[in-house]
Formats: C-alpha cells, structure tokens, sequence
C-alpha cells in the first residue's frame, strides 16, 4: 500500500549541560495512506517528540522524513496535543477556524467550515462560548475540530484522552473511529495505554529502549466494531507489554 | 415536607441577611461622609480656622457655578484632558511597541538593556527643565512630561506580558504553521498579552493624571493652572472645586477603563 509518511532513520538528540542525549535513535517507519496507527510506549520515551519532528516543531539530528501528499496544501498535517491548548481568548468556533486564517477564504467560508468541523464531533451548540466554558472533554473535542478543520491528510494525535475520565474517554475513543471512518484520514495515535491501542488501531507500533526505537510492530485485525476486551488480541498484549518492559509490573499489580 | 420549608427559610433568611448587610454597609458610608461633611463646614464657623483658608462645603456649589457659568472650567477640563488624552495615547503606543518588540526579540532587549537602565530611574517630573527648554510652558511641553511617565510604566508591562507568554501557546500557531514573526504577534503574542498590558495602562492612568496636574502647575493651561490662579487670589472655594474636579474625573476615565478592560477581557474565567 502506498505510504503517506516515510521516516528513514530518524534520530534526535537534544543538547544537554553540554552533551547529547539521544531521545530517538535511527527509527525507521512507514505509515499507509488511510491507516488508522497507535504508537505505543512508556512516559519519556520520546513519543511526543516523534510527532513534534513530523508537524515541524522540532527538528531531527540525522535521517529524513518524506511526505507525499497529494493536496499541495500549506498544512498537510495536524497535530492534536495532549492538552487540548484552545486560545482562550477566541470563541469554540474561532478557535477551530483558527487554522484555516490566511488561506484566502473569507471570514464567513472559515466560519462556515468550522461549524462542518464542530458538526463532526458533535459540539456545534457549544460554536459560541469561551474555552472556560467547557469542559476537559468538549475542550478535546474542539481541539480535535481544530485539526480536522483544516482537512489533514494526516492527523497527529498525541495522547489526547489520557487526562479525560474513563467514560468520557471511552466515548471520544468510539467517536475517533467513527470519524476516522467517515473521512478516511490517515491518523498517527499516540499513547501510553495498550488496550486503548489495539481498541482503536489496525496496527500498534511499539515504541521502547532509551534511546526510544521501534520495538515491535503489529497488525491488529479485530474486525469493526470492536469489543473493549482484548480477548482476542491477547497475544499482542503480552508481546507488546514484553517489549515495553513492564511485564512484571503490571502482573504484579493485578494480583 | 417540613425540611423543605425549613431550608427554603433558611434560604431566604440567608439571602436577606445578605441584603441586609449591603445595605447597611452603603449607609453606613453615606452617614460617614455626611458627618465628614459636617465637620468640614462646622470646623470654620467656630472660627477654629481661618474660612479663608477652609471654606465650609457649603460655599463650592455657588463657587462651581459661576466658574461653569463662565466658562472657565469648561475651558480648563477641556485643555487638561486634551493634554492628557495626546500624551496619555502617545505615551501608551510607544510603550506597547518598544515592550512587546523587547519581549519578543532577545536582540532588540540586549541592545536597549542600558538605555533602559540609565534612562529609567529618571523621575518623569525630573524632564520638565528638558520640557520647558525644548519646548517652552505650553501643551507640548506638558505632553512630552505625560507621555514619558506613561511610556515606562506601559513598556515594562508590555514587555513583561510578552515574556510571560506559555511556550505552549506559541507552538499552536507554530503546528498550524502560523511562523513569521507577524502572524505570531497578532494570533497570539498580543492577545495573550493583553490582560498584562491592560493593567500597565490602567496605571498609567492615574500616573499619567498626576502628570497632567504638575505640568500645569509650571503653567500649562488647565485645571492645574486655574487651580494655581484661584490659590494666589485666595479664591479658596474654587481650589476646592478645581480638586474635587480632579478626582472626579479621574474616577470617571478609571471606571470607564475598567469597564473596557472588562469587556475586552471577557474571555477569562
Ligand atoms: N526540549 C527538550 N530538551 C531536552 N530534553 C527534552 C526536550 N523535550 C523532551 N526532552 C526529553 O526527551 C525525552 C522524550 O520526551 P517525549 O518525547 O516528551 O516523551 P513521551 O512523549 O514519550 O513521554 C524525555 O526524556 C524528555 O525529558
Ligand atoms: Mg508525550
């Protein structure tokens, strides 16, 4: 299948008190078109900073990141951080236009696509209020909207429902496949919670090791819909918890 | 059935007493000023002081009146707001440019650092020999005095607001792809600076009135200068006035500021 995102030995360090710490160490990874993709791996090991190298805000030490998208637009990626980050000072429906200012559409055409955006996760009623006004899981929504509003061909999702509550993520999570489906876009899920990857992934890259590379790589074929068990996957579970090194961990914490 | 009374009781009783108290609160201050009032006007009539020095409040409303009526304080709050609105509106733009551009480039703080050091601990008043020379005892003069109190205390607080802008933030406009030094400005830096700014201006404000005060003292036409005139022909009662004015204004300028910044803020919690 014909790749959107090529990484060919990707490696970052940063400048610490005088000496380069690796965080990313020659990481390879293609990402297809369309697929729905969970990079999974413990706190720190430089998830986020994968995606900030992809969207541009930092830059890698060695390697090369390929793009080849189709639309020749100005953002062919977004990014939705783990805090939702709205701008308080701009109404919901303002912030979600915020990507869409300076590409030549009038104010009335970005308001307009902001409220398709905000229709899409379902907050439309809400176009009006202040960020303060929200709450942490509509806060996420809108971010989400955000993103979308400037129709990606990729979107870049780091950690974004691990501060919210169980329920309100496991809606948002239900809502993300339903929205991935509806657009077809190619998304890039980070997180640190492997039953949230394969719930919502066709494949779970893990990433592990300090510096952080590519641990293990699988395809999750659980047909749609899925069921929150990962009965099916357990396999995947284990391998995957093997590779993050918290094998231990995590029995002993269950018995 | 009966709980639900008794706490819909204790509700009103709870809200009564709250309106109580702001009742007695306001009357309490009416009655202070009103014997406040009192003292000032019975302190000259016993002849415990001299009523030349301290006329009573009951002589002002007939002082106010014909100065109105000759329009002399018409003409005197029109030249001191004039003065004050210049030098206040030019004070605050180059304080807001010269702050937000040191805040968002290292180089341009690095090479105003001593400027800034030197220059900043000169008393704004310290310029009125500058003033005068430069521009002799006239409005500019008393422009320049304002705008250089103003453009301080609006710099550091521009500045400040600018630095203090969350890294976080910066990165939203960067991940949309909002990088030049412009579109970071207006889509975040100015907003987001704006609350800091706006108290920095609000400052400014009474600084900026005090400004306009001594300026007319050395002579400026306004409300400093009439009241100057009215002391040295004893006219005691339109000192009164010309003070009571002052601060009647500069309570008016400060709640309609308040009311704008409230306005333009309301988007905070
Ligand atoms: N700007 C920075 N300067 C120095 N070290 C950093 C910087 N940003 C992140 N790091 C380090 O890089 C590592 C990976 O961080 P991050 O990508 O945020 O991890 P993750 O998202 O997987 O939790 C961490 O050890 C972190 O301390
Ligand atoms: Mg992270």
């Amino acid at each position: 299948m014909e790749s959107v995102i090529d990484i060919r030995g990707l490696s970052l360090a940063f400048e610490r008190d005088g000496h380069r710490t690796f965080v990313l160490d020659s990481l390879d990874l293609s990402i297809e078109r369309g697929a729905f993709i969970a990079i999974v791996g413990a706190s720190g090991v430089g998830k986020s900073t994968l995606l900030r190298v992809l969207i541009g805000l930092a830059k890698a030490s060695a390697g090369e990141v390929t793009l080849s998208t189709h639309s020749g637009k100005r953002q062919p990626l977004a990014l939705v951080f783990q805090d939702a980050r709205l701008l308080p000072w701009r109404r919901v429906v303002d912030n979600v236009s915020f990507g869409l200012e300076g590409g030549g559409l009038s104010r009335a055409e970005r308001r307009a696509k902001a409220l398709d955006a905000l229709g899409i996760v379902g907050l439309v009623d809400l176009a009006d209020r202040w960020p303060h006004q929200l709450s942490g899981g509509q806060r996420q929504r809108v971010a989400l909207a955000r993103a979308l509003a400037v129709e990606p061909e990729v979107l870049l999702m780091d950690e974004p429902f691990s501060a919210l509550d169980a329920i309100t993520r496991e809606g948002l999570q239900d809502e993300l496949v339903r929205i991935w489906r509806l657009t077809g876009k190619t998304i890039l899920f980070v997180t640190h919670d492997i039953e949230e990857a394969i719930y919502l992934a066709d494949r779970v890259v893990v990433l592990a090791g300090a510096p952080g590379r590519l641990a293990a790589d699988h395809l999750i074929d659980t047909p749609r819909p899925r069921t929150r068990s990962a009965d099916g996957s357990a396999d995947v579970v284990a391998s995957v918890r093997r590779h993050l090194g918290a094998e231990k961990l995590i029995d002993g914490a269950a018995i | 059935m009966t709980d639900l009374i008794a706490s819909a009781a204790a509700r009103a009783t709870a809200s009564d007493a709250a309106s109580g108290a702001k009742l007695r609160a306001a009357g309490l201050a009416a009655a202070g000023l009103l014997v406040f009032l009192l003292v000032w006007e019975v302190v000259p009539r016993l002849g415990l002081f001299n009523p030349l020095m301290l006329p009573g409040p009951s002589a002002i409303p007939a002082a106010f009146w014909s100065e109105l009526k000759s329009g002399a304080w018409g003409s005197a709050v029109g030249s001191s707001l004039g003065h004050y609105t210049i030098g206040l509106t030019l004070g605050a733009l180059l304080g807001v440019v010269f702050g937000v551009a040191t805040g968002m480039s290292r180089l341009a703080e690095q090479a105003t650092a001593w400027i800034v050091r030197v220059l900043r601990p000169i008393p704004g008043l310290a310029w009125v020999p500058f003033a005068i020379i430069w521009f002799g005892v006239n409005r500019t003069a008393a422009v320049f005095i304002i705008a250089i109190g103003v453009f301080w205390i609006v710099f550091f607080a521009a500045h400040g607001a600018v630095r203090s802008v969350e890294r976080d933030l910066i990165e939203v406009a960067d991940a949309f792809g909002f990088r030049r030094w412009h579109e970071r400005l207006l889509k975040i830096l100015l907003p987001a600076a704006l609350p800091g700014i706006l108290v920095g201006l609000r400052t400014a404000l009474g600084q900026a009135w005090m400004a306009v005060v001594a300026a007319e003292i050395f002579g400026v036409p306004g409300l400093g200068q009439r009241m100057m005139q009215a002391s040295s022909l004893l006219a005691t009662e339109l000192v009164v006035v010309y003070m009571l004015t002052m601060a009647a204004l500069y309570g008016l300028l400060d709640s309609a500021f308040v009311a704008l910044q409230n306005w333009l803020l309301r988007w905070k919690a």
